[in-house]
Formats: structure tokens, sequence, C-alpha cells
């Protein structure tokens, strides 16, 4: 089974990356860019009895730091 | 003074011999060396030093992949027995990334690496780490790092400003930290992490001594306990 984690900053949590990408936009001449946040994708392939339980497990533990970030479970197939 | 202190080597640490002789030159015996992959550390250790680098090249995030090492099981396991864990820099991440200490360390606010000599207010010195320090005493110690703004949410550092958790702030903008935090430790105060690197100002032709007192602090714990 292909499952797709998509890792994101919390609200609220500054982001100079995006912040630089933002800037960097505007300086190419796009405008109404209102902001840019980074995040990361994490692609696994898993056996096809994988539970839900145990992908949350592998976000909390590893995947995402939940401190600073929110993720997201997508199975693909 | 016959304690037992161990710096950990994680693939990619790079401050783990100045650490090593950071702490030879203060207590005047060498600290074993550890390796990640040692799944124990020994039964005698009475201090033990993450120190800084880049541990499997920040993969995923600074300090994410050493967290869960063989060795830190052990390394947590010793802190939960209040054995004195200093993380500095890298080791400051791993720390957090293990939840042994609150938080966590972003990207500098400003992009870029951040590599000088900047000035540190002790606001706690009476940690076993920050005994040898005055309150409100400036110190001088060299910061090296791209993730080292500190960040956690309103309650937790209500709560780190409350208990006197924050050891130090740093005295001028480097990095974005909140609260101009530079090394905060645990509940108990036998863990402390921060990103200015003390062992690489242990004597003045370092171009500080500052450093110093931080290790004479623990081992003159350590000595009487």
């Amino acid at each position: 089974m292909k499952v797709q984690v998509h890792v994101s900053l919390k609200p609220g949590v500054l982001d100079p990356q995006g912040r630089a990408i933002h800037h960097a936009l505007e300086g190419l001449g796009f405008d109404g860019v209102a902001d840019v946040r980074v995040g990361r994708e994490i692609a696994l392939e898993v056996a096809d009895d994988t539970s839900d339980e145990a992908l949350d497990e592998m976000c909390r533990k590893l995947l995402a730091n939940t401190v600073i970030e929110n993720y997201r479970v997508e199975k693909l197939s | 003074m016959a304690f037992t202190a161990g710096v950990i080597t994680f693939p990619g640490s790079n401050c783990d011999r100045d650490m090593a002789v950071a702490i030879e030159q203060v207590s005047g015996k060498a600290p074993l060396r550890i390796w990640h992959g040692d799944a124990e550390l020994p039964d005698n250790i009475d201090f033990v030093a993450v120190p800084g680098g880049f541990s499997y090249g920040d993969y995923l995030r600074s300090g994410a992949m050493a967290a869960n090492s063989p060795i830190m099981r052990s390394v947590i396991a010793a802190a939960e027995r209040g054995v004195p864990v200093l993380g500095v820099c890298n080791g400051f991440q791993v720390l957090t990334e293990a939840r042994l200490l609150p938080g966590a360390l972003m990207r500098n606010a400003g992009i870029r690496f951040v590599c000088r000599t900047v000035p540190l207010v002790v606001e706690n010195a009476s940690s076993l780490f920050t005994q040898g320090y005055d309150k409100g005493q400036t110190i001088h110690i060299p910061v090296a790092h791209h993730d080292g703004n500190y960040f956690a949410d309103e309650d937790v550092l209500a709560r780190l400003e409350g208990e006197g958790r924050i050891a130090f702030r740093y005295g001028e903008a480097v990095n974005g930290s909140s609260c101009q935090i530079a090394g905060v430790l645990n509940e108990k105060g036998n863990v402390l992490g921060m990103m200015p690197h003390p062992e690489r100002a242990i004597e003045p032709e370092q171009g500080s001594a500052d450093g110093r007192a931080l290790f004479q602090s623990v081992f003159e714990a350590l000595a009487v306990a």
C-alpha cells in the first residue's frame, strides 16, 4: 500500500523558509501572494494490512514533531 | 573526584572531541566515548554530554534521527534516574526531539547560519550546571548553528519562565528564539540543553573561558553528591 504523509508547520509557528520564498516570489514579480508555508511530503510503501493506528504512531514518533508540526496521512492505494 | 563522564557520538557529530577535551581539562579525567549504536550506558555513568554537529546529516529534522538511536533509550533512562545530561547545539536539538526537554529548535529567523561569539545572560544560577555563575551575569560563548530558533507554545514558555527553567538568554538578537531563550532546563533540573558551545570557551586562547564554570559546576555538584 502506498501512503503519503503530509507534514506542515502548525499555524502561528514562524516559517522563515516560507517567508524567504514569499519574498523571492514577490521579487520575481508575482503579485497577490498572501503567504507561503513550507511543508514536507513523505511517501511510504507499507504492508497492506498496516493499521491506521500504526501509521499514526509512525507520524507521532518520528515523521512529524508534534510540538511544531501537524500531519495528515493519505492512503493512495 | 572519581566520577565517570561520557560523550555520545552519532554519525555526523563533530563537537564530540571538543566536548571530551573540555571535560578532561576541567575535571582532570577523560570521559568515555560512547557510540550511538551502543545499547547501554555504563551503570556507573555520572554525567552524559550530547555534543554538537549534524547527526545523521540533519535528515528529517535536526536531531530527529539521533533521538531515536539505540543509545538514547539509555540516556533517557539515565536522565530519569537523575544523572546530569548536557546537550549542546545539535545535542540540544536531540534532547528536544527525545522529549527530555520541551519545545523545538527551528530554522534561524534570519535564514542564515550564525557563527560568532554572543553574550548570554545567566538567568538561573542555582542549577547544577549554572551554580558557578551569578544570576544576571553576562558571559560570552560562541554559537554556530542554523536551527537554533527556540520555539515553544505560550503555556510552555510561561511555565519555563515561572519555574526558573530558562538557564540562559541571548543578550542580543541571534536567531529569533522565543523570549531570547538560549538554554533550558528540564523539570528536575538535571537536563540542560543550550545552543551556545561552552566546550569552545574553556581557555582564554579560545577567546573566552566563560564556559569553564559550567563544567566546573557539574563536577563540583558530582563531587558533593
